[in-house]
């Protein structure tokens, strides 16, 4: 039977170029129909359903034909994912909904401070690279659990891994289901309630039948479209205005333009202006933030599970570290891109917009600002033309109205549509896998059953995969605040519990298991405490660690909120709408102002990690040398995962 | 195959050149990551092809380092590997 798989499955590794090649040539030459068809008239609303319904079909058909009933082709997709793919597939998995709308809107609103996300979210490659995906791949199991349970022989190590694990992904998760339901709702024009069960169903037939399988091949077919989807507007927009069709290159004449433009208008934060707030001055609180920010998102790249799991799908530990460098490769080839998004989109508002009569704006504007709350015109001085102030733009409409910016036809608007909806699907997919399979591999099998059969370890892990994501969709149908914000702390609380015992794992034989365990235990808990205590309980953390400039600043704010109470307990029983009303906003307005301040040294609380990192490193150090060295066999199970060649020496054979 | 393919001396020296690697690696990726962009502020008063150098470090500049890197690192990781005979066949 292996036979047989290995020889179809060559024929298809093998084929991959033609098969991909046929389909990204099928995808152009569908693209260029319905934009014959929009020419003849047919309506815009059929265009979005095409987009949106033929694309999910097809994810829906590979994950169909990706079927499998064996456990190795569930869990790491056979071990057979060349290099490249697997780059294309990491790059799909890790560029998510906040990459491909959100970022170059961030840019559009911060300037240079907002490249901190785009630093952060390339760099931890090279950590994964030269740190741990080689040796994660020598390592040879299915999940990142396993390999803590393993190295440090400890069910309580693999317990903790789940935990961290589960929390970063899940949080993650939400956000992208959430930003599911908005493109599936937009563009299907059917309420978010409904939209976000359609994604669900679009989630799981990519993954629920042929595991990471399949989601490593829906992932091929989704990088392929967002990254066409991304390039597309942008690309035409710099060949119309400045004759070359590498907008990397040509934005530069854009940034010299909108430096003009800000002397005129009287912009005082500057586009290129490095760490300056919002008056334009320097500031260390944005220069601080900006380092943490880019350390935690670093650190978390080369520690959230879903990212590290797609390295043991390659063939061998040499195809895991060229698959890296490909990896990086094709996420770079969009986050290069971004910032020259938000720079054609700054040039073109302050060119067109700023200072146009109200009455006779471009049409992307007037479209837009009929979309609830997403672009507001406000005419604040009643002179009938549009001030700076005036124009208030969400950051999500950016890459979503470049189309239209660009004056292209509604078809490429389709097209950005389709790109969001597959950055969406296939971070989500890798995330519900990494969750599904730490539950089903790490818990039941690992810890409560190890005599399961294949057939029944197969089952509870698609049941696991179903529950997670109906649970996923549930908390995201309840529309929680803050998407970016989501994604952001997801990072943080990977970096603080997983990585320091992953990377001294591998490099520093001397690790212990009670090393590892108090490490991951006070990094993570550091990091959850300081981001639930900072964003749920600011009051309390300002009395407990604030300085006494920021209690003073809320002083007055709460003697309205005691006087608030003190009206409405005097009341009584008569206590009317009017004071409880009174009451509530006082609170708000304590807690408006309580919650830039709660911090440590003004580090937001996207950055939590900033302070768990070092902790977790040293608590690990200080507590394994105070016990016992590892085995000698633990020690040669580390050499043989170093080296890429031999056998992986198991220092327990009850482990594997 | 044996399951021991290097003795212990081969395997210190072995893990020493990765190690070497890795740590100039690693430099140069604080370098990229965090130093370069120290300057920022000074470096924006150089102006090429429109982008303020400071602003293009963080934007493409970096970027480019990264992907390079990494190339780099699978480059002269199977170079090493190949040296001591431990590349997978």
């Amino acid at each position: 039977m292996s036979e047989a798989r290995a020889a179809s499955g060559g024929g298809f590794i093998a084929n991959l170029g033609k098969i991909y090649g046929g389909y990204t040539g099928g995808f152009i030459l569908f693209t260029l129909l319905l934009a014959v068809l929009e020419q003849v008239g047919v309506p815009n609303k059929f265009i979005g359903y095409a987009f949106v319904i033929l694309t999910i079909g097809v994810y829906a058909y590979i994950g169909i034909l990706s079927r499998t009933m064996d456990i190795s082709e569930y869990y790491v997709a056979g071990r057979r994912v060349p290099a490249l793919y697997n780059g294309m597939a990491t790059g799909a998995d890790w560029m998510s909904a906040a990459s491909f709308i959100s970022m170059a809107g961030g840019l559009y609103l911060g300037g240079y401070n907002a490249l901190g996300y785009v630093l952060g979210w390339t760099g931890g490659y090279v950590l994964v690279g030269i740190l741990l995906a080689p040796y994660l791949r020598k390592f040879g199991q299915f999940t990142v659990p396993d390999f803590l349970g393993t190295r440090y022989e400890s069910s309580t190590a693999r317990l903790v891994g789940v935990v961290v694990l589960f929390c970063a992904s899940f949080t993650y998760i939400v956000a992208q289901t959430f930003g599911i339901g908005i493109i599936t709702s937009r563009f299907l024009g059917i309420p978010f309630e409904i939209a976000i069960f359609v994604g669900l169903v679009g989630i799981l037939v990519c993954s629920m039948l042929g595991g990471m399988r399949a989601v490593t091949w829906t992932q091929v077919a989704q990088y392929i479209i967002l990254i066409i989807s991304y390039l597309v507007p942008v690309v035409w927009l710099s060949t119309k205005e400045y004759g070359l069709p590498i907008p990397e290159l040509t934005y530069g004449q854009a940034l010299r333009e909108i430096a003009a433009f800000e002397q005129q208008l009287g912009v005082v934060k500057g586009h290129t202006a490095a760490f300056a707030d919002a008056t334009g001055q320097f500031s260390w609180t944005e220069f601080h933030n900006f380092w943490a920010l880019v350390l935690c998102l670093m650190v978390g790249t080369a520690s959230l599970p879903h990212i590290l799991m797609r390295y043991f799908t390659t063939p061998s530990v040499r195809e895991a570290r060229s698959s890296v460098a490909w990896s990086i490769f094709f996420i770079f080839l969009l986050y290069f891109t971004a910032p020259a998004y938000a720079a054609f989109a700054k040039l073109e508002v302050y060119q067109n917009v700023i200072g146009q009569p109200i009455a006779s704006l471009p049409a992307w504007v007037q479209n837009w600002s009929q979309v609830g709350g997403l672009l507001t015109i406000r005419d604040a001085n009643n002179d009938g033309i549009l001030q700076l102030a005036e124009f208030v733009i969400n950051q999500d409409i950016i890459v979503l109205s470049m189309p239209e910016i660009a004056g292209l036809p509604y078809v490429v608007s389709g097209l950005v549509a389709a790109g969001g909806l597959a950055a969406a699907l296939s971070t989500a997919d890798g995330l519900l896998l990494a969750i599904a399979n730490a539950l089903s591999h790490d818990v039941y099998y690992k810890m409560i059953d190890p005599r399961a059969s294949t057939a029944r370890r197969l089952i509870v892990a698609r049941v696991l995969l179903i529950a997670v994501a109906i649970i996923a969709a549930a908390v995201a149908g309840t529309r929680p605040s803050g998407i970016i914000q989501m994604v952001a702390w997801a990072f943080s609380l990977a970096a603080a519990g997983l990585f320091a015992p992953l990377v001294l794992g591998i490099w520093w034989k001397r690790t212990t298991t009670a090393g590892a365990i108090a490490g991951m235990i006070a990094g993570f808990g550091l990091c959850l405490f300081y981001l639930v205590g900072t964003r749920y309980f600011p009051l309390w953390w300002i009395d407990t660690f604030g300085s006494a400039e920021a209690a003073q600043a809320l002083v007055p704010l709460k003697a309205k909120v005691a006087e608030a109470a003190a009206a409405v307990q005097a009341a009584g029983a008569n206590v009317t709408e009017q004071l409880q009303t009174a009451l509530a906003s006082a609170e708000a307005a304590l807690e408006r102002a309580a919650l830039p301040r709660a911090n440590w040294w003004g580090i937001r609380n996207i950055s939590s990690a900033l302070f768990a990192l070092p902790v977790a490193f040293i608590v690990t150090w200080i507590v394994s040398l105070l016990t016992p060295a590892p085995s000698r066999e633990m020690q040669a199970f580390v050499d043989s995962i170093r080296t890429p060649r031999g056998d992986v020496r198991l220092a327990n054979s009850s482990t594997t | 195959m044996s399951s021991h393919p290097l003795s212990a001396e081969q395997q210190a020296a072995y893990w020493r050149r990765t190690s070497t690697l890795m740590w100039t690696i690693f430099v140069l990726w604080l370098f990229f990551s965090f130093i370069v962009h120290l300057f920022a502020h000074q470096l924006n008063s150089i102006v090429i092809l429109g982008f303020p150098l400071g602003f293009y470090m963080a934007a493409q500049g970096s970027l480019i380092a990264f992907v390079v890197l990494c190339a780099w690192n699978a480059v002269a990781q199977n170079r090493i590997d190949e040296e001591f005979g431990v590349h997978e066949d």
